[in-house]
């Protein structure tokens, strides 16, 4: 589509740039939950403390992130609160339980040493569950698992259990959260010089890395029979995917040569670009074909005011996150301790 | 059952248990941080002590209040998606801002929990101001809502369509200085009250007098019985405000509160009593002449409207006025035991405090977050049949999705479980970390 900057655009922009901090943040916190549990009973090395040092401090900010796109989407586009309401009443109240679950199982496992282990598997496999669950939401805009008939959305079940792309998607989802975790997990024990830690999780990475792409090119191809319309949109913005398929070749060498910093980096704007190309596709549509950013976009002078209330939030925190970083990422003291 | 009923049954169950975590996860911050200052101003290390093991319980609490929050946020837009609609166009600010407050609370409470040992003096009680700051600013940004949803101002509904939108209007509405300042100060009473239970528990359930931990836990009690009366004042008069609020604003919800049917000057106040419903005679209460004129207007002349001068279907459920005499009652008796508990240790100069006065300040935590439930619950039930006052019914604002009924009873069971978990990890923790150990490292 014709991509002039009107508010609707800045709008749907910043939604995207928060499911994407999102996606990342989750999917590294989702993973490092599930490597704590896949390594509990490694005892010569330290995999899961690896995963648990940094699932500590971080899985508070990264829960507040869900709740910035909720909010974000039904401030920016309150009209399509009543379709997705509608239709993702039973996944995502199932999503948010299971998210519960974990939070405080994570949470508790801090507290309960003897219980550990049984605590640590609960937010190990909620924390696959979840990804797989929270990701329909892409196949359910595609529209047609959604029935319209009498004037209420109701969800397809049948369609949406029955459709090639959501075992797509949930395959990608699921292969994404671990194989970004694996990643910026070797580069954190990397940095906390633990050795051991840093070659199990790299040589997951170089596994995973091949499988993420394959099931992200089965998305593709079950896009062009669910969605076609999409499909084509995204012919018209191929360049963004081919650079992503770049940036992945990148990111896949450097954890080769063992640099895991810079593949880290490679790997998310990967899917920055990826994601960047997605969601130009997927416009104008929010749910297709009932939803457009235009048709569900919030007052303007809310707008405005939500804008600027950004501006200023964003300012004052950023002191904030950085010494939150200086704390916890690249305090070496810290992260070598134990 | 019905659609709508099921959907008020969801969301309520679900607030009044995430409450509970929410109030505690404004008013324990704060007590963390009377702590740390008491450690500056006095150098006793007891106060690092206590600060460090609230700061355990509540990182655990937190692993409760955060996601029933989450979920709270998720619900609301699931079920109520009409509402939401309004909520985006109009009153979207605060939701957005208290992100920030999340944010904020969330980065500081890792610091200073993770980070505690790396820290500064200074830096502690910053990080810990922090904290409490971002918690008790999203408490009072989320009420901005409920206060809204009360006056709602700053747009207009012209065929069932939102315009002339003036969203600072919308969030500096009638009600919400008045509410958000009820919210806050009960918060920080009944965080104070729960740890002043907790030490008179303590020093209750000592089987010898070790006098060191004795006045350890004494210490503890009379800061939270200090903060915790100071809180119950405020509250009380502020509460006072908030009832002249709803008689200028909600007057239907202040008549189902005193069972007020007919309009009348010198209009008197009842505690308790029974209702006939079919005669709407009140049996049993006790009246005090001319208090609730009084109370509306600051004049025993005031004339206070009865519920008679609306139509029935527009009458809030008449059973709030006894969450509303429970919570007043657990005001003025908080109050008061502080008051006593206060005067014995200071102006009586006792140390030793006799054990019926010590099971009365264990009542105080559960008493004052029981108030909070009450208030909470004739708030939003007073509400209704309105879920916007005078603009839109709860009704027209629910969802068409089915399966509410399944969705009820996984959310309750959840909340359960959740509940006897955390009390159990709870348990568990402090056991194997008792209070003679930490003392005895130090
Ligand atoms: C520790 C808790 C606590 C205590 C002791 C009190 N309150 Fe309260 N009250 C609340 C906790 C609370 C609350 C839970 O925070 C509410 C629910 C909604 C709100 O805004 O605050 C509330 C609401 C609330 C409302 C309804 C406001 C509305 O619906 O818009 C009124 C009129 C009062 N209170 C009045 C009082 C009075 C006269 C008290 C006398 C001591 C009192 N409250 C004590
Ligand atoms: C946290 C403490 C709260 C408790 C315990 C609580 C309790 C309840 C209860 C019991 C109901 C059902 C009412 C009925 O059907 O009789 C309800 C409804 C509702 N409450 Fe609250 N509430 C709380 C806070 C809030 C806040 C802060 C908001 C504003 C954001 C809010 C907004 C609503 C809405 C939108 C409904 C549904 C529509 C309605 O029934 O009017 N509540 N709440
Ligand atoms: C007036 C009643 C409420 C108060 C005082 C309150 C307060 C709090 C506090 C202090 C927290 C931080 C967690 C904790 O300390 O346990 C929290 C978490 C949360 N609350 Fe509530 N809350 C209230 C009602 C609501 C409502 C109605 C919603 C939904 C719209 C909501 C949404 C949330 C969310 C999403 C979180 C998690 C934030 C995060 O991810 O960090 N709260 N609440």
């Amino acid at each position: 589509m014709n991509m002039t900057v009107t508010d609707e655009i800045i709008a749907v922009t910043l939604i995207w740039l928060f499911v994407f901090v999102y996606a990342i943040a989750a999917a590294i916190d989702f993973g490092a939950g599930f490597w704590s549990f896949f390594y509990r009973n490694r005892k010569k090395n330290n995999m899961s403390r690896i995963a648990n040092r940094y699932l500590s401090p971080s899985w508070e900010l990264t829960n507040t992130f869900i709740v910035l796109v909720v909010v974000g989407l039904v401030s920016f586009f309150p009209g399509v609160t009543r379709v997705l309401g509608a239709v993702l009443l039973v996944p995502f109240s199932i999503g948010v339980l299971l998210l519960a679950v974990r939070s405080a199982f994570l949470v508790y496992s801090h507290s309960v040493d003897r219980y550990k282990k049984t605590l640590i598997l609960i937010s190990g496999l909620t924390g696959i569950f979840i990804p797989a669950l929270l990701i329909l939401v892409l196949p359910i805009t595609y529209g047609d698992m959604i029935d319209t008939s009498g004037g209420v959305e109701r969800l397809l079940w049948g369609e949406l259990l029955a459709s090639s792309s959501t075992y797509a998607y949930i395959a990608f989802a699921v292969t994404s959260t671990l194989f970004l975790s694996s990643l910026l997990l070797s580069d954190y024990a990397h940095v906390s010089e633990d050795h051991e830690a840093y070659r199990v999780y790299r040589r997951d990475a170089l596994i995973l890395g091949p499988i993420t792409l394959l099931s992200s090119v089965a998305v593709v191809v079950t896009m062009q029979f669910d969605a076609p319309w999409m499909y084509e949109n995204l012919f018209a913005n191929q360049s963004w995917i081919l650079a992503s398929v770049v940036a992945f070749a990148l990111g896949y060498w450097a954890v080769y040569v063992k640099k895991p910093r810079l593949a880290t980096l490679a790997v998310v704007t990967q899917y920055l670009l990826a994601a960047t190309g997605y969601g130009r596709a997927h416009l104008p549509y929010l749910v297709y074909p009932g939803v457009t950013i235009e048709s569900g976009f919030t007052a303007e002078s809310t707008f405005h005011a939500l804008f600027i209330s950004y501006l200023v939030g964003f300012a004052i925190l950023t002191p904030g996150f950085l010494y939150f970083w200086k704390l916890f990422m690249t305090d070496r003291q810290y992260l070598k301790k134990r | 059952m019905d659609q709508v009923v099921i959907a008020r049954s969801l969301f309520g169950t679900t607030m009044g248990f995430h409450i509970i975590f929410a109030t505690l996860g404004v008013g324990i911050p704060l007590m963390i941080l009377f702590a740390e200052v008491m450690k500056l101003q006095t150098k006793d290390p007891d106060y690092t002590t206590m600060a460090m093991r609230w700061t355990k319980g509540f990182a655990v609490l937190l692993g409760v209040g955060i996601p029933t929050g989450t979920i709270a946020a998720v619900q609301l837009s699931l079920l109520w998606p009409e509402f939401m609609e309004v909520v985006g166009k109009v009153i979207a600010l605060p939701f957005q801002i208290e992100i920030f407050a999340f944010l904020l609370e969330a980065l500081f409470m890792s610091i200073y929990v993770y980070a505690y040992d790396r820290l500064s003096p200074t830096m502690r009680i910053v990080s810990v101001a922090l904290v409490a700051f971002g918690a008790v600013l999203s408490a009072v940004l989320i009420t901005n809502v409920h206060a809204f949803e009360a006056t709602p101002e700053g747009f207009r509904m012209v065929n069932g369509e939102v315009v002339d939108v003036r969203p600072w209007d919308a969030f500096f509405n009638r009600s919400f200085p008045v509410t958000a300042t009820h919210v806050m100060v009960s918060a920080w009473m009944t965080g104070a009250f729960t740890i002043a239970s907790i030490a008179a528990w303590k020093m209750l359930r000592m089987k010898k007098k070790d006098m060191r931990l004795y006045a350890f836990h004494r210490k503890a009690m009379m800061l939270g019985l200090v903060v915790g009366g100071v809180f119950s004042i405020l509250t009380a008069f502020n509460g006072h405000d908030s009832a002249q609020h709803l008689y200028h604003d909600q007057p239907e919800k202040l008549a189902a509160a005193e069972w007020l049917f007919e309009t009348e000057t010198y209009a008197p106040l009842l505690i308790g009593g029974t209702l006939d419903r079919e005669t709407l005679e009140v049996k049993n209460a006790i009246h005090i002449p001319w208090a609730l004129s009084f109370l509306s207007g600051n004049r025993f002349d005031t004339e206070v409207r009865g519920l008679n001068t609306w139509p029935r279907d527009e009458w809030p459920p008449l059973f709030i006025h006894t969450l509303f005499n429970g919570m007043v009652l657990i005001g003025g008796l908080l109050t008061a035991m502080s008051v006593v508990g206060f005067g014995w240790k200071r102006i009586l100069k006792r140390d030793v405090f006799p054990s019926w006065m010590m099971w009365g300040f264990v009542t105080a935590g559960p008493l004052a977050m029981l108030a909070i439930e009450f208030g909470w619950i004739f708030s939003c039930t007073g509400r209704q049949p309105w879920i916007i006052y005078r603009i839109m019914r709860t009704a027209d604002a629910t969802t068409s999705a089915t399966n509410l009924g399944m969705l009820f009873v996984l959310f309750t069971a959840i909340y359960v479980f959740l509940c006897v978990s955390v009390v159990a990890v709870l348990r568990y923790y402090f056991n194997r970390h008792p209070l003679e150990k930490e003392l005895a490292d130090l």
